[in-house]
């Protein structure tokens, strides 16, 4: 009631800590939980079904990695603590992180309406993951390509002073050599928010608004050692497939990529993304050169088979899941190819489709003999027989055991690859076979409309 | 009815400590078991001429206090008590106390008119005393009363007033109080004493008369009697004027403009002339007039086009003449004054004043000050070279970057080396004023730092008051380098100034604590400021330094109450620096072991800190908890079972509410260090902080965070926060309610509406991700009510961007949850693609891509 002490505050240094304090506890607090949140809402759609989920000790990540008991990392699992793992298991992990392709043997219905074209790179097909300060890059086998800062979110120290930010973007990539650039075909992830469950549409639309914004397509830098690049992504029609299949690119193509536009980002084999190459696009389309030289990798190799040539009719499995047999395509076995296919506890031998098609199965004397193993990977060529198929279905492959596949080598071939190639050198499907599918799916969407204009 | 409490009274007043309890439990009693008796016997005692006066007084503050509380909630018990009380005897006890008024004792009828206003502010509005006014005005034309009356009336009026609202009354009750209030002011009729109080009761009834001062004819006759008044010969009634008009000046700065040219030769003659008690008042009536037009200007550059009333641009109109009277005031300095916390004198305020002036009009300050501040400050008389310094560091703020810079920079050095004047006084300015300096302007470079670093370390050895301003000026040196990056220019000065710092600490010359606290908080920016990889071994090292320190806090013998609280604040101090030293260190992988490796011997002191204050959970050190844990992760689990009974505690403190609300927000750092680990303190956590949401007592801010915390607790604990379900949830959905009847024009209340709205989706976001993939159909009876919610935040036009960000992520987090449980929901309710697209039109791009994905989330179970 009486008037109010009308002292000001004279000369007082004005710090206020405390409250400083607790405004920096605050925001600390807001940012781990943003950052939680932000987790939460990607992690769950990018943990990994592992096999044997029901074992949840955390891997010891310091033990050496022959163990298998040890090796299964528990449910709960997101790329960030995936990325210390190490060997066998880390391989295993970002093995079965990329969408993997299936090679085009038939051309897709309303190719033009549902799905997009582009020029793949030739390059490392890897994962690119930036958190907390640092972008590391990982082959499909889990070994690392590159640790690097980059313009990409938390991909660099600089960007990220605080460091708190627990977000990261991953992409799927192909490092091209020749330029030094990380080619962006895909992506997982950005700052935290997971675009798994979205379409591929979707997909593309974000990369492109978001990669530029980043600074990461710019030249390299202290902060930004690669330089990222977007792809250009066409619509499957007549113009788009001449643009990605003749349209000069800046990088060597290797074969064409299409996606389906409403398939969300699927992890493994997917027949909702496809690939195909000829001669025009790609310089690698056949795994043996024309002469049937085998390539330089290969070399060791053809010492086994030498080895083990005695005992080849014994390996010699046939297949024959349909007695009714109606040949299509007959493997010329001069044209030696190699089939890699994972061994089964039954014998089988099962590509790395999900779910896998069985190529063959040996006997188990054999395998015993040999000193294999149920999850070997394992070389074959193709037999006199080749491949039958029934209805466009394999019916029967005629198999040659070779050896152990060369230890690099994560999983086996897929389904797709191995009637790819050997259609490409049968009866390949050729550029004209899309234009033409597309004229003629064009002509019966514009006689529905006739239809629809008449009526 | 009344009974004999004269001797109870006289007890409850006794130097002998025995007696007074027991007097004052009798007299608790005697309220608790009849309260109508106990207030008409008090009445008595305060109306009775024959009683002793301390008997009268205490009578009269336990009436008051029978009336009124602090406390609301004991304030509206306290009323319901008087309003259930029988008409009769409250018709009694107000026939008493107005009775009282009449009293020739100052003291009886002084406090009588306190109790009558708090009465009225009871009875006036229900229109339950409509006799009072009339019986008040009636006493102000009796000739045979003593003359005091009127005095004890005027002041009544006043009072009441000041409590009641102008609506409550008819208008014309309004005029004639404040004709009475106006004419007991009028030099002619009155004497001095009922002068004094008609205007003390002018100022406290200025709010009561808004429809008068709208009136053009009534606000012109109240204005001239007030500026007459301020021209009275006594002092006091001066002082009493001049209160009159700083606050005419803040309530009705729209309507002064007529009246400025008068009011400036007022309050310049009383600056150059008056008594200082008088001529503070008038430097106030400037101050004020800055506040509000800073005020009208913030308002205006924040809401373009929607300003409420007129800038009238007092100040830049006064501005020439003004400017030179205030800088004439700070050459009227007292010797030590510095040293005084208690002193408020002419040239402060008048610094004070200049200070806001130079932030009212800017640029326009500078070409008045700068020829003072040349001219004066190498004069001999250190009152000259003090006013010049002060003068230069109260316009430092206002005035563009532009136009000080070079100023500032042509300076530096001459300041730099007034730090070494021999007199106290202005070094003290100096190193306020080069505190200033670091904190606005950007002026360090590679060639003045070492000058600066080394002025500096040698000043903070100076007098306390000097140290204090000097630590003040390192702080905001440190700040300037906050986001230097590499190379920071101040990392090859850190462990100079750390160890500068911590002696400045440890300090004994210095009377109170603040010293001491300024150079821990100094510690703390520098801390916060350096460069980590540069700096990260000079802190790591900092770090058992400041642990030794608060063991020795710990071990120290504690007898007096002193003692206890000088060790539980330099507690404070060091576990401040130890939190911020922890954040600073755990927030990189490469720095992180430098706490873990200590962590086990941090968490013990930060028990033994709790252990020893046995009242209250150390608000500092609960603080600092939450820093450690965030840096250990899970590795907190074994401090658990020792730190879960002060958290306990920390939950469960309603009255000091800050405490409550930091220690909910650890409960959060440690369910994210310790994710499902925290399941067994759960149910207890849970259980108080449902108690929190549901007590009247606690302060509603912490409210938001308790729901936040949820969200936490339900991301940690995942699908094992289904046993929580049915009791969180109901109270989201209450208070969820609850916001929509949230006044919107309180601006307060809107900033609180935010926080509940955002912390509510917060909740539910932790909730609904916790469940996803295995319980997620637990949430689908709530869907429609969380979608609802949203759409009714959406609906406010005017909500804050960071309950956008928060509804727009529910939204995903409900359709990535849910999935096509609830397509038809969102199909129904197609509010949420107009929200969408408004956030994706944003600028900001987090908001934009939260919404990015939420359409895709939304998109997903659309198609589906």
């Amino acid at each position: 009631m009486a008037p109010s002490d009308h002292r000001r505050p004279y000369k007082r240094p004005a710090i206020s800590d405390q409250q400083r304090r607790r405004d920096h506890s605050l925001l600390r607090q807001a940012q781990n939980r943003l950052d939680a949140q932000q987790r939460a809402r990607c992690l769950a759609s990018s943990i990994l079904s592992l096999e044997n989920p029901e074992t949840d000790s955390v891997p010891d990540l310091d033990s050496t990695t022959g163990q298998e008991q040890s090796e299964v990392p528990p449910k709960e699992f997101d790329v960030r603590q995936a990325s210390k793992l190490r060997g066998v298991e880390a391989r295993r992990w970002f093995a079965r992180q990329l969408m993997l392709p299936e090679w085009m043997i038939d051309v897709p219905d309303r190719l033009s309406r549902d799905w997009y074209v582009f020029a793949r790179p030739a390059g490392k097909r890897c994962f690119v993951v930036s958190s907390n300060g640092a972008t590391v890059s990982r082959l499909r086998n889990g070994s690392i390509l590159h640790r690097f800062p980059s313009a990409l979110p938390s991909g660099s120290r600089s960007r990220d002073a605080s460091g708190t930010s627990q977000s990261y973007s991953i992409m799927d990539c192909i490092f091209h050599e020749p330029d030094q650039t990380y080619y962006v075909i895909d992506i997982l992830c950005w700052r935290g928010y997971s675009l798994y469950d979205c379409s591929a549409e979707f997909r593309f639309f974000w990369l492109n608004s978001k990669l530029a914004e980043s600074g990461a397509c710019g030249p390299p830098s202290q902060y930004h050692r690669y330089r990222f690049s977007l792809i250009p992504v066409y619509n499957c029609d007549h113009n788009g497939l001449s643009a990605a299949y003749m349209g000069a690119v800046p990088y060597v193509k290797d074969g064409l990529l299409f996606y389906n536009k409403e398939a969300k980002y699927q992890t493994g084999n997917t027949p909702l993304a496809l690939v195909w190459k000829d001669e025009n696009c790609s310089q690698y389309v056949i795994d043996t050169d024309n002469q049937g030289n085998i390539p330089i990798q290969q070399q060791e190799h053809k010492i086994s088979i030498d080895c083990l040539s005695k005992e080849r009719d014994k390996m010699r499995s046939i297949y024959l899941p349909n007695s009714d047999i109606l040949s299509l395509y007959i493997w010329n076995a001069n044209r030696m190819k190699w089939v890699v296919l994972e061994l089964q506890d039954d014998g089988k031998l099962n590509t790395s489709d999900d779910p896998p098609v069985a190529f063959g199965c040996l006997d188990s004397d054999f395998v015993h003999k040999s000193g294999l193993h149920s999850g070997n990977l394992l070389r074959f060529s193709i037999g006199d027989n080749g491949l039958s198929f029934m209805e466009e279905r394999l019916d029967k492959a005629d198999l040659c055991y070779i050896g152990k596949s060369n230890r690099a080598r994560a999983f086996a071939d897929s389904y797709s690859k191995i009637v790819f190639q050997h259609m490409v050198r049968h009866s390949p499907l050729k550029m004209d076979d899309f234009l033409s599918s597309i004229t003629s799916s064009d002509d019966q969407e514009n006689q529905l409309n006739d239809i629809e204009m008449t009526g | 009815m009344a009974f004999e409490i004269t001797q109870i009274l006289l007890s409850a007043q006794s130097p002998d400590a025995r007696i007074r309890t027991e007097a004052e439990t009798t007299l608790k009693q005697f309220q608790e078991q009849n309260l109508p008796g106990f207030l008409v016997s008090l009445s008595f005692e305060l109306s009775n001429n024959e009683k002793p006066i301390e008997t009268r007084r205490l009578a009269g503050i336990i009436l008051k206090n029978s009336l009124d509380a602090k406390d609301g909630a004991r304030k509206n018990l306290l009323i319901q008590q008087w309003m259930g009380i029988e008409i009769a005897i409250k018709s009694q006890i107000k026939g008493l106390l107005l009775r009282t008024l009449a009293s020739s004792a100052p003291e009886a009828w002084h406090t009588s008119a306190q109790v009558i206003a708090k009465v009225a502010s009871v009875e006036i509005p229900q229109k339950q005393w409509p006799e009072l006014i009339s019986t008040l005005l009636n006493n102000m034309n009796q000739p045979d009363q003593p003359a005091s009356l009127k005095q004890a009336t005027l002041e009544t009026l006043g009072f009441v007033c000041e409590e009641i609202s102008h609506q409550d009354l008819e208008q014309e009750e309004v005029n004639t109080v404040l004709t009475a209030v106006v004419q007991g002011m009028n030099l002619a009729e009155h004497s001095p004493n009922v002068r004094l109080a008609a205007t003390k009761a002018l100022y406290n009834a200025l709010d009561f008369a808004q429809t008068n001062f709208e009136n053009e004819m009534e606000r012109n006759y109240i204005m001239k009697v007030v500026c007459e008044t301020a021209m009275s010969k006594e002092v006091e009634i001066r002082q009493a004027a001049f209160e009159c008009l700083v606050s005419i000046a803040s309530t009705y700065y729209e309507l002064l403009g007529p009246y400025m040219p008068t009011l400036f030769e007022l309050t310049s003659n009383v600056v150059r002339a008056d008594d200082e008690a008088v001529a503070l008042q008038a430097v106030e009536f400037w101050s004020s007039i800055c506040d509000e037009e800073l005020e009208l200007q913030d308002f205006e550059s924040s809401d373009a086009g929607e300003s409420g009333s007129p800038h009238s641009c007092f100040i830049e109109k006064a501005l020439p003449a003004l400017v030179p009277m205030l800088l004439e005031t700070l050459l009227k300095q007292q010797e030590d004054q510095d040293q005084d916390d208690t002193i408020w004198n002419l040239s402060m305020a008048g610094g004070t004043c200049l200070g806001l002036v130079a932030r009212t009009v800017g640029d326009a300050v500078l070409p008045l000050v700068m020829p003072f501040v040349e001219e004066n400050i190498k004069k001999p008389d250190w009152h000259c070279r003090e006013a010049a310094t002060y003068a230069f560091g109260s316009v430092l703020e206002g005035p563009s970057v532009e136009k000080l810079s070079p100023l500032v920079s042509a300076g530096l050095d001459f300041f730099l080396n007034l730090m070494k004047d021999e007199n106290s006084h202005v070094r003290d300015s100096t190193a306020w004023t080069l505190g200033r300096i670091f904190e606005l302007l950007d002026v360090i470079s590679s060639e003045n730092l070492q000058k600066v670093v080394m002025v500096l370390l040698e000043s903070v050895r100076d007098a306390p008051h000097i140290a204090e301003k000097v630590c003040g000026a390192i702080y905001y040196l440190a700040q300037e380098f906050e986001d230097a990056g590499n190379n920071s220019l101040l990392s090859s000065y850190l462990t100079e100034i750390i160890s500068s710092l911590l002696a400045t600490a440890d300090r004994t010359d210095s009377f109170n604590s603040k010293l001491r606290t300024s150079a821990y908080e100094t510690i703390n920016e520098v801390v916060r400021s350096s460069n980590l990889a540069e700096s990260s071994q000079i802190i790591a090292q900092l770090l058992p330094a400041i642990m030794n320190k608060l063991q020795q806090t710990l071990d120290l013998q504690i007898v007096s109450s002193d003692e206890r609280e000088k060790q539980s604040d330099v507690q404070a101090s060091l576990c401040g620096v130890l939190q911020v030293i922890i954040q600073k260190l755990g927030s990189a992988d490469e720095t992180k072991p430098a706490i873990v490796q200590y962590a086990d011997q941090i968490m013990m002191l930060f028990l033994s800190v709790f252990a020893c204050h046995s009242s209250t959970v150390h608000e500092e050190a609960m603080l600092a908890v939450g820093a450690l844990a965030y840096a250990t992760g899970p590795g907190f689990l074994k401090y658990m079972t020792e730190f879960s009974k002060y958290l306990q505690m920390g939950l469960q403190n309603f009255e000091e509410y800050q405490v409550c609300s930091i220690t909910v927000g650890v409960v959060g750092d440690v369910c994210r260090a310790l994710d499902d680990k925290i399941m067994p303190f759960c149910d207890v956590i849970m259980e108080l902080l449902l108690k929190d949401l549901h007590s009247n007592v606690l302060h509603r801010s912490v409210k938001p965070a308790i729901f936040s915390c949820f969200g936490d607790i339900a991301l940690a604990i995942g699908e094992q926060f289904e046993k929580y379900v049915h009791h969180a949830l109901p109270v989201m959905q209450q208070a969820a309610e609850a916001c929509a009847q949230i006044e919107t024009t309180d601006e307060e209340m809107m900033e609180y509406g935010y926080q509940l709205k955002r912390s509510i989706f917060e909740a539910y976001s932790g909730i609904l991700q916790g469940f996803k993939d295995t319980k997620s159909e637990l949430m689908v009876p709530y869907a429609p009510h969380l979608l609802q919610f949203i759409e009714l935040v959406c609906n406010d036009r005017q909500r804050d961007e960071s309950v956008t960000k928060a509804a727009v992520a529910v939204m995903g987090d409900l359709a990535d949850a849910l999935g096509s449980n609830i397509k038809l929901l969102f199909k129904d309710r197609v509010f949420y693609i107009d929200f969408l697209g408004e956030c994706l039109q944003s600028d900001d791009e987090q908001l934009k891509e939260t919404a990015t994905w939420t359409q895709g989330m939304i998109g997903r179970i659309m198609v589906s």
